[in-house]
């Protein structure tokens, strides 16, 4: 089954056209990247499976069911983005056991106290950090906190904004482990945009590229790998991050 | 008492009660150490004392006439002296507390939430809704605050309750600007919409989210506030649309020494004096309030 289905997708900023007609399948249970240069409209296309990018046309279907422009509950149940910055996407007022307690009370989940603690727990966070508010809490550890966030309302997919470019490049490595680590355990599919070719070819299965707002190639990253790419532009990216030395 | 300073400081609570209780021990705390806000803190309690132990406080009934004793200077048995129908001022100064802590705590609970919710709205939904609330509050900010309770009291009669009425329509749309304000600089940031992502309806965000964002800079101004307030109403006592004779009301105990200014200086001077400690009171700790509680200073140590 599809986890996500998106048909001749265009998203307008404004009068603007940001993605054209782009159509993508993700399977359940598979890793995509979203990779390109800056302003090809990768969270975009993010942007609109949530529902935080309202103004588009064409068809995105969530687990088999089209999904409305709207932000609505049941498909927040089902994905859940995790932002890039992990310094904005936390409430500054709120402690991490309020973040985290605040999904299970938007989808009325009966809460004893014991699945933040438990989700602490998945995505390797100490207890004793529960009544910690983000200002206490270093980048690696805050992006734990939107990562469980994400997770509390036991979504079967997740977006990722590039999750690790906001972080310290050791700190990147343990996010990614733990991504990794929760894919394999809980079964997640993963969509994620990243211009860090690397993590393509650690996190996922295959890459979408784009070029100005429109998918130039799908690949696999067994291909990627190899450097056997299909379209110029492609090819070009893939050079570029081998001449930096990633 | 050390282990309990140790157990609400303590940097990895285990329970939400400490973590909560903990947070507004550090808040005391850091108030305390704020000479200014001690101070204010000291005139504030001071009002609340004397309103609520008014009785036992006064020496004698402030209502009582002794016209053979009208005028007295202050003295042992009148330490404020005594006003043209013999009443002892001193004991209408500390019933009249009651009066100023009333018409305080009502214009506060009217006027704060009602300006935060017509701010938050406005600002978090944008577009139309703005545009009307705030030309709304706009029309209301266009008149001076005392011009337009003077207003509302001619059309709803004088007295106690249409003073603080009036006031509270002449004080919320002040507020409603910091809120909207304080509205539009989170309305788009990441945090709001990952709360939104979450499914969280519009109610909640603003009410769980929003608001308690606006809340410390509310609190602060709500504050600072106080002093004009308390001279808003003491101005329609003075007017006479305030509180009615015989009641204590600071400000038409001004009025009624207004004949006698001159030559009987004490029957002014000593409600004035109330005014102007409990008007410092309440800047001083909204001053201390600010360096405590202003959100950019949240974040450090």
């Amino acid at each position: 089954m599809t986890a996500i289905s998106l048909r001749n997708l265009d998203i307008f900023y404004g009068a603007t056209k940001v993605v054209h007609d782009l159509t993508l399948d993700i399977a359940e249970g598979e890793s995509v990247a979203l990779v390109g240069e800056s302003g090809s409209g990768k969270s975009t296309v993010l942007k609109a499976i949530t529902g935080l990018a309202t103004n588009w046309t064409g068809a995105i279907a969530v687990e088999g069911v089209p999904r409305s422009h709207r932000i609505d509950r049941r498909c927040a149940r089902q994905c859940q983005l995790v932002f890039q910055d992990p310094y904005a996407s936390l409430h500054p007022r709120k402690t991490v056991d309020d973040a985290l307690s605040e999904p299970l009370a938007i989808h009325g989940i009966p809460d004893d106290g014991r699945r933040v603690e438990t989700t602490m727990a998945a995505v390797g966070l100490d207890a004793r950090l529960r009544f910690r508010f983000p200002h206490q809490l270093s980048g690696g550890q805050r992006q734990r906190v939107a990562i469980a966030r994400a997770l509390m309302p036991e979504p079967r997919i997740l977006l990722l904004d590039e999750p690790t470019s906001a972080l310290d490049v050791s700190v990147q490595a343990e996010i990614l482990n733990l991504l990794k680590r929760l894919r394999r355990e809980q079964g997640l599919t993963y969509l994620m945009v990243t211009h860090n070719l690397p993590v393509v070819s650690f996190l996922c299965d295959r890459l979408a590229v784009m070029q100005k707002g429109r998918i130039v190639e799908i690949a696999e990253v067994a291909r990627f790998k190899t450097g056997a790419l299909a379209s110029p532009y492609a090819r070009e990216l893939y050079a570029a991050g081998a001449s930096r030395g990633c | 008492m050390a282990t309990v300073l140790h157990w609400l400081l303590d940097e990895t609570p285990t329970s939400r009660l400490q973590a909560r209780l903990g947070r507004h021990a550090r808040v005391a705390l850091a108030l305390t150490r704020n000479p200014l806000a001690v101070i204010g803190l000291i005139i504030v309690a001071l009002l609340l004392v004397s309103a609520l132990a008014a009785p036992l406080i006064a020496t004698q009934d402030p209502v009582a006439q002794d016209l053979a004793r009208r005028l007295l200077p202050p003295s042992a048995a009148h330490w404020m002296g005594t006003d043209e129908l013999g009443r002892d001022i001193w004991s209408r100064t500390v019933f009249g507390s009651r009066i100023t802590l009333t018409i305080v705590l009502l214009v506060a609970i009217i006027a704060a939430p009602l300006g935060l919710v017509v701010g938050a709205v406005a600002g978090y939904f944008g577009g139309w809704c703005d545009r009307i609330l705030m030309g709304v509050t706009d029309i209301f900010l266009s008149m001076p605050k005392l011009i337009l309770a003077l207003a509302f009291v001619a059309a709803l009669g004088p007295g106690i309750q249409n003073a603080i009425i009036a006031i509270a329509i002449a004080t919320w749309p002040s507020y409603a600007r910091i809120a909207r304000a304080e509205t539009l600089t989170v309305r788009h940031s990441e945090f709001i919409s990952a709360i939104r992502l979450q499914g969280a309806s519009a109610t909640r965000v603003i009410l769980r989210h929003i608001l308690p964002l606006c809340a410390s800079s509310m609190i602060i101004r709500v504050t600072l506030d106080m002093a004009g307030i308390i001279l808003t109403a003491a101005g329609l006592g003075f007017i006479g649309l305030g509180a009615q004779p015989p009641l204590p009301e600071w400000g038409a105990m001004i009025s009624r020494g207004r004949n006698f200014i001159l030559d009987q200086w004490w029957v002014s001077t000593m409600p004035g004096l109330a005014i102007v400690t409990v008007g410092l009171g309440f800047c001083f700790l909204g001053d201390g309030l600010r360096d405590v509680l202003d959100p950019k200073q949240a974040g450090k140590p």
